[in-house]
């Protein structure tokens, strides 16, 4: 218990001092999930809307397949990714094995499927509902995944922070293919791991908790959105009310 | 009159659930059709076979070629967009350009009195509200044919009276055009005031197809159809 306490009070004098080391590894950590994050979610979305409305030989297997993905561990992805890049590889000529580029690709890889998978259940869900209305309007599959997606893009925010929640809290895959090399290739979840390894326990629960803060943070910024987007539709309803009184 | 519809032995299923089958109906231009019937007695999977939105797996459907239909259904889906724009993408799907939709939704709006929430959040309005703006947005695409499934149904009095006035100014007509209107209701009021012509379904079938002062002598119902009597006369007691 006083190895923790002591653990923890150094790690927020690391964070309070904003230590150089700490930092840069922080943002490191948030560029590459971000931009997989960013990656991801491009195809993603765009892919989940529309397996949420087509109908087609075969969906029934390919949202079984699809949903297996969701479970993937994150070392098969680095795996993967780690063969394809490799200098052998079939994509060893990019020459991008142990750098950035290869942590972004195993990531983007990683949440791909939750993005896509999240994505169709709620525009599915939302096409049961009110599908039939828009089709009689004259909306096609492509224009009715777009504008199903576009009205509960409130639940798919959430789906791009769970999305990069399992991003940034991963550790296999960016391991593997980026090799946890010091100033360069070095994130939150490869650094927890070698500093608790090495027994530097003060760093480790720092990037630890700068890591719980980060996902508090994007918690927080949905709900606040939520609540906003909320009290303006209840403050028009109440508006609307008062005027018929 | 012209015909706009005809359907021919038209059968439709739901795995082992029979929704309709056998039905022949002709529809003339500018008449008003009434569907009456049961809870699960194939009214609504009727407006959706005319409507397209079904395809029957027995017999056909033909109709005048280029009829321009709408449909309003008895819970109106709103996006998370204003009133104005919830009524212009009606007509923004059927080929017209953004502008051009935005100010035809305000004439809409125009017409069902909504005008001054245009730049409302649909979401945001009353049941009866959200209905206006459905039968708007039906409106400004000029529709020949209208189809209406319960669309009172699940509103207050007052709201189903102004929507009810609106339905019976639409069934007059635009511009000199006759206006032919196709809706289910559980009203027999409302389609003693509203249709000229009544079709009785049962388990699917059409068991009474008469004129609207027909249909509700009951001498004359009873040599069509004893069950539609019966149901007539349910209802009513």
């Amino acid at each position: 218990m006083s190895t923790f306490s002591q653990s923890a009070a150094t790690a927020l004098q690391l964070i309070s001092a904003f230590e150089p080391a700490l930092w840069t590894i922080v943002g490191r950590s948030l560029l590459v999930s971000g931009l997989a994050c960013l990656l991801a979610c491009g195809f993603g979305l765009a892919l989940g809307a529309w397996l949420g409305v087509a109908r087609f030989r075969g969906r029934g297997a390919c949202l079984t397949v699809l949903n297996t993905l969701l479970a993937v561990p994150s070392v098969v992805v680095g795996l993967v990714v780690y063969l394809l890049l490799s200098r052998s590889g079939p994509l060893g000529g990019l020459g991008w094995l142990f750098s950035i580029k290869a942590m972004v690709l195993a990531q983007a890889l990683l949440v791909l499927p939750v993005v896509t998978a999240l994505t169709r259940q709620v525009v599915e869900d939302a096409e049961r509902g009110h599908g039939e209305q828009l089709r009689s309007l004259g909306a096609g599959t492509m224009l009715r995944g777009a504008m199903l997606a576009w009205d509960e893009r409130f639940a798919l925010l959430m789906v791009v922070i769970a999305a990069f929640g399992r991003a940034v809290s991963e550790v296999g895959a960016v391991m593997i293919v980026g090799g946890n090399i010091d100033g360069f290739t070095r994130v939150m979840t490869t650094s927890i791991a070698l500093e608790t390894s090495k027994g530097d326990l003060p760093l480790a629960l720092g990037l630890g908790l700068v890591l719980l803060a980060v996902v508090l943070l994007l918690n927080a910024l949905i709900a606040l959105l939520r609540g906003w987007r909320q009290r303006v539709e209840n403050g028009a309803t109440l508006s609307l009310a008062g005027n018929v009184a | 009159m012209g015909k706009l519809m005809r359907l021919r032995d038209v059968g439709l299923h739901f795995g082992a659930v029979t929704a309709l089958a056998g039905v022949d109906l002709e529809l003339h231009a500018g008449e008003r059709l009434a569907l009456v019937g049961s809870n699960g007695s194939g009214k609504s999977s009727l407006l959706r076979v005319l409507h397209g939105l079904l395809p029957p797996d027995a017999g056909s459907v033909a109709a005048e070629p280029g009829l321009r239909q709408a449909m309003v259904f008895q819970r109106p889906f709103m996006l998370r967009l204003s009133v104005q724009n919830n009524v212009a993408l009606g007509l923004w799907l059927s080929g017209t350009g953004w502008s051009a939709a935005r100010s035809a939704a305000l004439q809409g709006l125009d017409r069902v009195g909504l005008r001054e929430l245009a730049g409302r959040s649909a979401r945001a309005l009353s049941g009866g509200q959200q209905q206006r703006v459905a039968l708007a947005r039906a409106w400004v695409r000029q529709p020949e044919l209208w189809l209406l499934d319960e669309p009172t149904a699940s509103l207050d009095p007052h709201a189903k009276r102004e929507v009810e006035a609106l339905m019976a100014a639409f069934a007059e007509g635009q511009a000199g055009r006759p206006m032919t209107m196709v809706f289910a209701s559980h009203n027999l009021g409302q389609v003693k005031r509203l249709a000229s012509r009544v079709v009785y379904l049962e388990h699917g079938r059409v068991l009474a197809d008469l004129p609207v002062a027909d249909f509700f002598n009951s001498q004359r119902l009873r040599a069509v159809s004893g069950a539609a009597d019966l149901f007539v006369k349910g209802e009513l007691a």
